[in-house]
């Protein structure tokens, strides 16, 4: 009876859902890899990109796109330069605390912006017609979905090949599997890290347009929720590699998606519960991801 | 001698410390006092989740399930019989028909805070670094959840109202002097000592003897039992809850509270919960204009927050290890001749 229900719209829905979750993914793994520090604040710099969408609404739309990506990258290098370079080599637990107080001071900042107007919330309706469907072999797609997959595949592709080809991609891999060994042989750490900041950001600016489609409605907390379930995502997938990273974003977004498809709304609300204790089941199995192969990671040796 | 004289201080300090703001709470207008028992309860709060975060050195973003579980096990049970037919209709009839006093409440928190983490902790203890993060974490979500829907235990998202405020200046005071002592002793205890070490390297640890699980299992379990208890006095201070004030910013703010004060200290948790509690006091009095030291101060609204982050950045990024460095009080060493 599910089976029946798991129609194209459903499956391309919570494809769509996944395919924004991996590029956020992607945006929290690569910071990760360098700097070893978790960007709670990550949902802020779609947050931002949003906002800036909603605020040029009246522009032309390549204009305001481009504002969209320029005020995220800026954020994004901006956070690199202020807060996680004093932060470089802390405990972790210190760098994640500060990238919760970065996000709130962006949200509240957000907040003060945002009600200059009077009222909470802004419209950013400039690319709703891509809401509307298309039809594909008999089954009604919402262009946004198309466009999101489209657009996630690229950029994993395009970021592939730059990390795979290119002299600062070598340099950003070799940081990422051993940051000290990679500095003694002569890799920057200042380009590493800011190329690895900037392209987080680009990839946020890129999720900011998508999921404005999807929920044109933007307060300061936009974005938060997801960024939650990314995070919790990218470390059951397995956050010590990118593409683990990547895929457990998007497995995460791609089973809500789909769970939510699947269930009628009033039987949902225990749907975190049984989410959530799957994740914990997942962690107690395979604590270093469950795209990890070759399974746990060697015990310390003194 | 000496060393036993540096244990009074490092117990006495933090001690003080509460006493004196619970004894200008009562110094205050009724308007302000409210201000100073937050603070207070903040501490207790902060305290717990540092019995087990501080001294194991695993990051645990489920310690406010403790107090959620705590607070509503104490609310639920003192509000009194004939209202409790008439607001909790859905609840279990073994719920609805009995009523506990103040005291009993706070320990069935406590007790109830405990048993829940020891459960919870079984299975989760085996894990550290973020994959600890992340699962207590859930933890909290899946706590939340069931506390937001199950209304036969309580009163599922509407607010729980009508509950007995009994935490005045003394109960807070005393509440927060409980949790301190608790967490001091522990700390100066054979497990205590056998966690921070293993905290320290847990290789090592594991080397000479320490059975680093089972030790964090008693420190989550404790923890829980003091967080459950700070949920009760929570309760009992505000007479109305939502599961929303036990939940995520309540989780986010008594971190940045521990981390602010210094991560790896009874006084570094006691410190940060009232500097930050403080501060947050100050500011929301100065959105609505006070006059401190003769000069009017009127912040525009909203400034409170960007100040308040701002501030905990700053400190983070200027002083990692926090405000007292993660160290307990000290009396000043004798300097030693070379």
């Amino acid at each position: 009876m599910l089976l029946a229900a798991l129609d194209v719209q459903t499956i391309s829905d919570a494809l769509g859902l996944g395919a924004i979750y991996a590029l956020m993914a992607v945006g929290i793994g690569l910071v990760f890899g360098v700097l070893r520090l978790v960007n709670f604040a990550y949902g802020q710099l779609v947050m931002a990109g949003a906002y800036t969408l909603a605020f040029t609404a009246a522009w032309p739309l390549a204009l305001s796109v481009t504002a969209c990506f320029a005020v995220v990258v800026a954020l994004s290098l901006l956070m690199d330069t202020v807060v996680f370079r004093p932060l470089r080599g802390q405990s972790p637990a210190v760098m994640l605390v500060t990238t919760f107080a970065i996000a709130f001071l962006l949200q509240a900042i957000a907040l003060i912006v945002d009600l200059r107007d009077g009222t909470l919330g802004e419209v950013a309706p400039s690319l709703s017609y891509l809401n509307e469907p298309v039809t594909i072999a008999g089954a009604e797609v919402r262009k946004i979905t198309l466009v999101a997959i489209v657009v996630a595949a690229g950029a994993l592709l395009l970021l592939a090949l730059l990390l795979a080809r290119t002299t600062i991609g070598l340099h950003t891999r070799a940081a990422a599997s051993d940051f000290r060994t990679a500095r003694l042989l002569g890799v920057r750490a200042n380009r590493v890290i800011a190329f690895s900041v900037f392209l987080s950001g680009l990839l946020a600016a890129a999720v900011a347009v998508m999921m404005t489609v999807q929920l044109p409605f933007v307060g300061p907390d936009f974005a938060l929720r997801d960024t939650i379930v990314v995070l919790v995502g990218v470390v059951v997938g397995g956050i010590d590699r990118l593409w683990t990273a990547t895929l457990g974003g998007f497995a995460i977004g791609f089973v809500s998606g789909l769970i939510n498809g699947l269930l009628p709304t009033d039987k949902t609300v225990y749907l975190p519960s049984a989410v959530f204790a799957l994740v914990i089941l997942v962690l107690l199995l395979r604590p270093a991801g469950l795209f990890t192969w070759g399974g746990r990671a060697a015990p310390e040796r003194v | 001698m000496r060393r036993w004289l540096d244990s009074l201080v490092q117990l006495a300090a933090p001690a003080l410390l509460v006493v004196a703001v619970g004894l200008v709470s009562t110094t205050a207008s009724p308007a302000n006092q409210v201000y100073f028992l937050n603070a207070l309860i903040a501490v207790a709060i902060v305290v717990s989740i540092y019995v087990f975060v501080g001294n194991s050195g695993v990051i645990s973003f489920g310690q406010i399930s403790f107090v959620a579980v705590g607070a509503f096990a104490a609310g639920v049970m003192t509000v009194p019989l004939d209202s409790k037919r008439g607001v909790l209709t859905t609840i279990f009839p073994l719920l609805r028909d009995h009523t506990i006093g103040n005291v009993p409440s706070l320990l069935l928190a406590a007790g109830l805070g405990g048993l829940f983490a020891f459960l919870v902790g079984l299975p989760l203890m085996r894990l550290s670094g973020l994959a600890a993060g992340i699962a207590t974490f859930a933890v909290l979500e899946i706590t939340h959840n069931i506390l937001r829907e199950w209304t036969k235990i309580g009163p599922g998202a509407t607010t729980l109202s009508l509950v007995p405020d009994s935490t005045g200046p003394l109960q807070a005071t005393l509440g927060a002097l409980v949790v301190i002592a608790v967490a001091f002793a522990y700390q100066h205890s054979r497990l205590g000592r056998q966690l921070r070490a293993s905290r320290e390297d847990a290789a090592a640890a594991a080397g000479v003897g320490v059975r680093v699980h089972l030790q964090r299992l008693w420190a989550f379990t404790l923890s829980g039992a003091l967080g459950g208890l700070a949920g009760g006095l929570l309760v009992h201070q505000l007479g109305s809850i939502t599961t929303e004030q036990v939940y995520l910013e309540l989780t986010f703010l008594t971190l940045a509270m521990l981390v602010v004060g210094g991560l790896t200290s009874l006084w570094g948790a006691v410190v940060g919960a009232l500097a930050v509690s403080g501060l947050d006091s100050f500011l929301s009095k100065a959105e609505n204009g006070v006059h401190p030291f003769g000069h009017k101060l009127d912040l525009p609204s909203g400034t409170r927050l960007v100040i308040l982050a701002s501030l905990m950045a700053l400190v983070l990024i200027v002083r990692p290890s926090g405000l007292t460095g993660g160290r307990e009080v000290r009396l000043p060493q004798r300097r030693r001749r070379a």
